[in-house]
């Protein structure tokens, strides 16, 4: 068998696979912080606090309305993207005039009220989500056992990535936003809805945090405290790819799980640290971001 | 630097010194604060449920010792150090308090009891984990009840090791804490005839295990340590449970899980699953009793350590309405004469180090079809004796044991 | 004629500005020393540190317009360095364990502000704040900070190898002077020259470019001071308590001083110690009361109501309150 600094070439290639699936969450929820940061210029310290009610609120209607996973895919999104709506028609929009950093300021507040409140409400220990049936099992690959739950997650998060994406740059409404990306009061002249289209941005962007949560109900515990650690991480994703594009946020997430996937075999210790030691590089070099344009 | 040590030893006999004399109870009242983490990690393991355990055992003592009321106080630590210790000077200081109950996180909890030993005041540590507290951190004012990583470790190692499980991989959480547990359960299972085939470090917290399981499976070993805790020992066992670890023929050991864990995640993630654990609520009559009579105030089953707090805090009532004093060198001489005879422990002992031996239980979680109910979670293997279960003080670093 | 006037009147309000400044900072100081028989010590000095380190972080965010959301890093830098040194070393007297302490948050500011200082906004607050969770990691790995238990036992010993901080109160009068140099430095930096271009560069930094000043510099600058006095503040609090944990350097510890100097009043020199007053005695009488539990809703709410409609802060909003009744 090939060996790859003594690592069977078929093993690395599993941990790659798996890695991909990282990185696939750390592509939605970079892409949900890169469209709301496109038009409304916060960062959406919330998106981890929205990602785990995503979780949660799958957890829930199951368990009280019976809502099962596939509608819950398409019912919890929209809810907490609702949510969002709230959040920004009645607290983001008071500030969107002044400086920004009190958007990142008043969603980290609010990612503080969510967490605290559900950990008061259910504690702290992780309640597990059972997988679809239709997504039970798994694959054997012959090198590894593939849950197919996990394939899924990995087809239906690119799925979601290229949808959005196709959207905001082949679309008329991605258009639209792209336009009030880079000049509001000019897009407000011609006629279009510019606050309407904030607050669908936002909304839109929260439910993307959503959906993700609903992916990785059955993967990992869900608890309260499930998005707030890995928010700092999408964070240091958004900075390595820069926050102008879309496309950026998505391929450096995948690229992000990818580095972090091989590390976890060759070295397990710097797991954590080493998307951080990818941002200083990136920094050093290129301090927009990969993707990013010079400010 | 003699000059400090002396300072100190002046000081500390100083503040010993007028509490030597008193036999009798300080302010006419006993004073109890419980401090715990209420709102973060380990609010499941004993926060408000430890508080109503304690509240429990003062109610079903009288609510009065020879007369002085029994006071209850309690505050959050929030898992800081800082805020525990702050509380606990506080408490000493502004309230005159005279025991410290509950006491979670390790750092939290060594950090108190220097504070309490400083200030000549007992505390009982029920909720942590680490052995350190009653070996190289072991004061004479406090107790640790419940259990620590050494009947955890130990005590699941050998007896998996007895039954046959001889080759291990671990999973170790990359700080002191799993490079102890790591450490320990290597010992073990190397001294029983077992062999270590392969182990990984994880970065501690790590939400995605996949890539460690995927390295478990891959090493062939009959067993897979989780030598970490809390979340990630959560995490682990749901990412085992996807990947059909149990399934592909491998056992997992927890080595650091409580009954709250095992509630949360549920019995299709964890069944299988050997652990150790100091007390279970379906032992017998008398824990049954008095777990139905907890579960009626919180609506759940107690762990281990809220019995823990109930146990102990009756244990120190006793000793405290025996000497008719609530001076805390007294109190826990009085203590460790008597033993611990309750629904927790049958004779219990608190050696010189503080640690409190008893009996220790390994325990299988049960699969969902022999479950008869929400909380039917363990069936018991085997009970580690005492002797066996604990640190033997020949090699303890606890500068109060001698020879 | 009338230019010379009206100057001469400024000059002469702001003569008595500083009258009625100096007073009330002497009135304070009286305070400051006589507290410790009032209120219990140990209370006292954790507000004293943090109100330190909030004055620390308010210098950056107030004065420069730069929002760290890593400060956390600072103060536990230097309260393991200090704690570390201390336990290891006996002989080492605490003054120089601080100093020690406070460097290695020097050093590490400089290395932070290097990376970060070509980026604003919101930018900055990202980058910054990446760069703490690592340094976290780093903390929990790195066997000399104790892992998950902490350091702990770390001796008060003796200042100057003269004079015991045994006892509460004498480590009080330490802790407060520490706190008092701490602040006369920030205060001379913002009144001073460079504190006039920081405020340039926060209004209008590509004015202050054109200008011909090295923005980059001043800011780096004011960085590095910044993460030295947040490190200060870590130092002398592992002494209060003896011991130094992995609290300090967690992300809700930078977004904790944060809301300590917007509740008390950003770019304001009284703000971050009111605000940390306020936050560290709420959290005190919260975790003793069965409302303990909703402690971080309780900030939370905080936050978003300060932003929404407090966004000066106490001290901003009473001085707002003084200047429209009394000029």
């Amino acid at each position: 068998m090939t060996t790859i600094f003594g690592i069977p070439l078929m093993v690395l290639f599993g941990q790659l696979l798996l890695g991909l699936i990282n990185g696939a969450f750390y592509a939605l929820l970079s892409l949900g912080l890169a469209v709301i940061f496109g038009l409304l210029k916060v960062i959406n310290f919330a998106h981890g606090a929205q990602y785990m009610l995503g979780a949660f609120a799958a957890l829930l209607g199951l368990e009280y309305l019976g809502l099962d996973y596939w509608l819950a895919l398409l019912v919890v999104p929209l809810v907490v993207g609702a949510l969002g709506i709230l959040i920004e028609r009645v607290l983001l929009r008071r500030i969107q005039h002044i400086d920004h950093l009190y958007g990142l300021l008043l969603t980290f507040g609010l990612a503080l009220i969510f967490e605290g409140t559900l950990v008061n409400l259910f504690g702290v220990s992780g309640s597990s989500y059972p997988v679809p049936e239709a997504l039970a099992g798994g694959f054997n690959l012959g090198f590894m056992f593939l849950p197919t739950y996990r394939a899924w997650v990995l087809v239906a998060a690119l799925a979601v990535c290229l949808f959005t994406w196709f959207m905001i740059e082949r679309t008329r409404l991605g258009a639209y936003l792209r336009a009030g990306t880079e000049n509001p009061r000019l897009m407000q002249a011609f006629g279009v809805n510019v606050p309407l289209l904030v607050t669908l941005t936002y909304g839109f962007g929260v439910a993307l945090a959503a959906f993700a949560g609903v992916l990785a109900a059955p993967i990992y515990p869900v608890s309260p405290t499930m998005g707030s650690s890995l928010l700092i991480v999408v964070f240091a994703v958004v900075v390595i790819g820069g926050m102008g594009s879309i496309l950026g946020a998505i391929l450096t997430g995948l690229a992000m799980g990818l580095i972090e996937g091989l590390t976890k075999v060759f070295y397990p210790e710097a797991a954590n640290t080493v998307i951080f030691l990818v941002m200083i590089m990136v920094l050093m070099l290129r301090p927009a971001g990969l993707f990013g344009k010079e400010a | 630097m003699n000059v400090t040590k002396h300072a100190l030893t002046a000081t500390a006999a100083l503040l010993l010194a007028p509490s030597l004399a008193q036999a009798e109870i300080s302010g006419d009242v006993v004073k109890i604060g419980y401090l715990a983490d209420m709102s973060g990690t380990y609010r499941d393991l004993a926060g408000q449920g430890g508080l109503e355990a304690l509240k429990m055992a003062v109610e079903d003592f009288g609510g009065e010792v020879n007369g002085a009321p029994i006071e209850v106080l309690s505050a959050d630590d929030r898992n800081s150090a800082d805020v525990g210790a702050n509380t606990v000077r506080g408490w000493i200081d502004q309230d005159n308090i005279d025991l410290v109950a509950g006491m979670v996180a390790s750092s939290v909890t060594i950090a108190v009891t220097k504070i309490l030993d400083q200030q000549g005041k007992l505390g009982i540590v029920s909720g942590s984990a680490a052995s350190s507290i009653t070996n190289e951190h072991c004061t004479p004012n406090h107790i640790h009840w419940v259990y620590d990583t050494y009947p955890m470790a130990h005590g699941t190692a050998k007896a998996i090791v007895d039954e046959g499980g001889d080759t291990w991989f671990l999973l170790t959480a990359d700080y002191a804490f799993g490079h102890a547990l790591e450490n320990d359960v290597e010992t073990v299972v190397e001294e029983n005839g077992g062999e270590i085939v392969g182990k990984v470090r994880h970065p501690f917290p790590t939400s995605d295990f996949s890539s460690y399981i995927l390295q478990a499976q891959g090493s062939g070993a009959k067993i897979v340590g989780l030598a970490n805790a809390g979340s990630d020992t959560v995490n682990a066992l749901t990412t085992a449970s996807q990947f059909g670890l149990v399934q592909s023929g491998q056992t997992l050991a927890g080595l650091l899980i409580f009954l709250n864990d095992v509630h949360a995640l549920g019995l299709d993630v964890t069944q299988g699953l050997q652990l150790t654990t100091g007390w279970y609520w379906d032992m017998n009559d008398e824990t049954r009793e008095w777990a139905n009579r907890y579960y009626e105030r919180t609506q759940r089953m107690p762990t281990m350590v809220q019995a823990g707090v109930y146990s102990s805090t009756l244990h120190y009532l006793n000793a405290v309405a025996e000497t008719g004093s609530d001076d805390a060198a007294t109190v826990r001489a009085q203590m460790a004469e008597t033993p611990v005879d309750d629904m927790f422990a049958s004779d219990g002992r608190i050696r010189e180090d503080g640690r409190m031996v008893h009996d220790m239980y390994l325990v299988e979680v049960k699969s969902p079809s022999e479950s008869e109910g929400e909380w039917d979670l363990y069936e018991i293997l085997r009970t580690i004796p005492a002797e066996e279960a604990f640190r033997p003080l020949s090699e303890s670093q606890c500068p109060l044991v001698k020879g | 004629m009338a230019m010379s006037d009206t100057s001469t009147v400024t000059a002469a309000r702001q003569r008595s500005a500083r009258r009625r400044h100096g007073l009330l900072y002497l009135g304070l100081i009286l305070l400051g020393l006589v507290a410790p028989f009032v209120a219990y010590p140990v209370f006292l000095m954790k507000i004293l540190c943090f109100a330190l380190f909030a004055s620390a972080f308010n210098l950056l965010l107030g004065f420069a317009g730069l929002l760290s959301f890593g400060h956390a890093a600072f103060l536990a830098t230097g309260a393991y360095i200090t704690g570390f040194l201390l336990s290891t070393y006996p002989g080492l007297t605490p003054e120089l364990g601080i100093l020690a302490g406070t460097l290695g948050s020097v050093v590490l500011g400089l290395l932070f502000g290097l990376l970060a200082i070509r980026r604003q906004g919101i930018y900055f607050a990202m980058i910054t704040l990446a760069l703490a969770q690592m340094m976290f990691f780093l903390f929990i790995q790195s066997p000399f900070t104790g892992g998950e238990d902490g350091l702990h036992g770390v001796p008060r010993g003796e200042l100057f190898g003269l004079f015991s901080l045994q006892s509460n109160l004498a480590l009080y009068y330490f802790v407060f002077a520490v706190f008092v140099l701490g602040f006369a430095l920030i205060q001379r930096t913002v009144h001073s020259p460079f504190g006039q271009v920081l405020k340039a560069i926060r209004e209008n930094e590509p004015r202050a470019v054109s200008l011909g000043y090295d923005t980059d510099t001043y800011k780096l600058v004011a960085f590095v001071i910044s993460a030295g006095l947040a490190g200060l503040a870590g130092a002398t609090k592992t002494l209060v308590f003896q011991l130094a944990s992995l609290g300090d350097a967690h992300w809700h510890m930078s977004g904790e001083v944060i809301l300590m100097t917007l509740l008390g009043g950003v770019g304001t020199l009284l703000g971050p110690l009111v605000g940390s007053s306020l936050v560290i005695g709420l959290q005190h009488q919260l975790s003793q009361s069965p409302l303990g539990d909703w402690v971080s809703v309780i900030l939370g709410s905080i936050f978003v109501l300060c932003v929404l409609s407090f966004r000066s802060g106490i001290i901003g909003e009473l001085q707002k309150l003084v200047k429209r009744n009394f000029k």
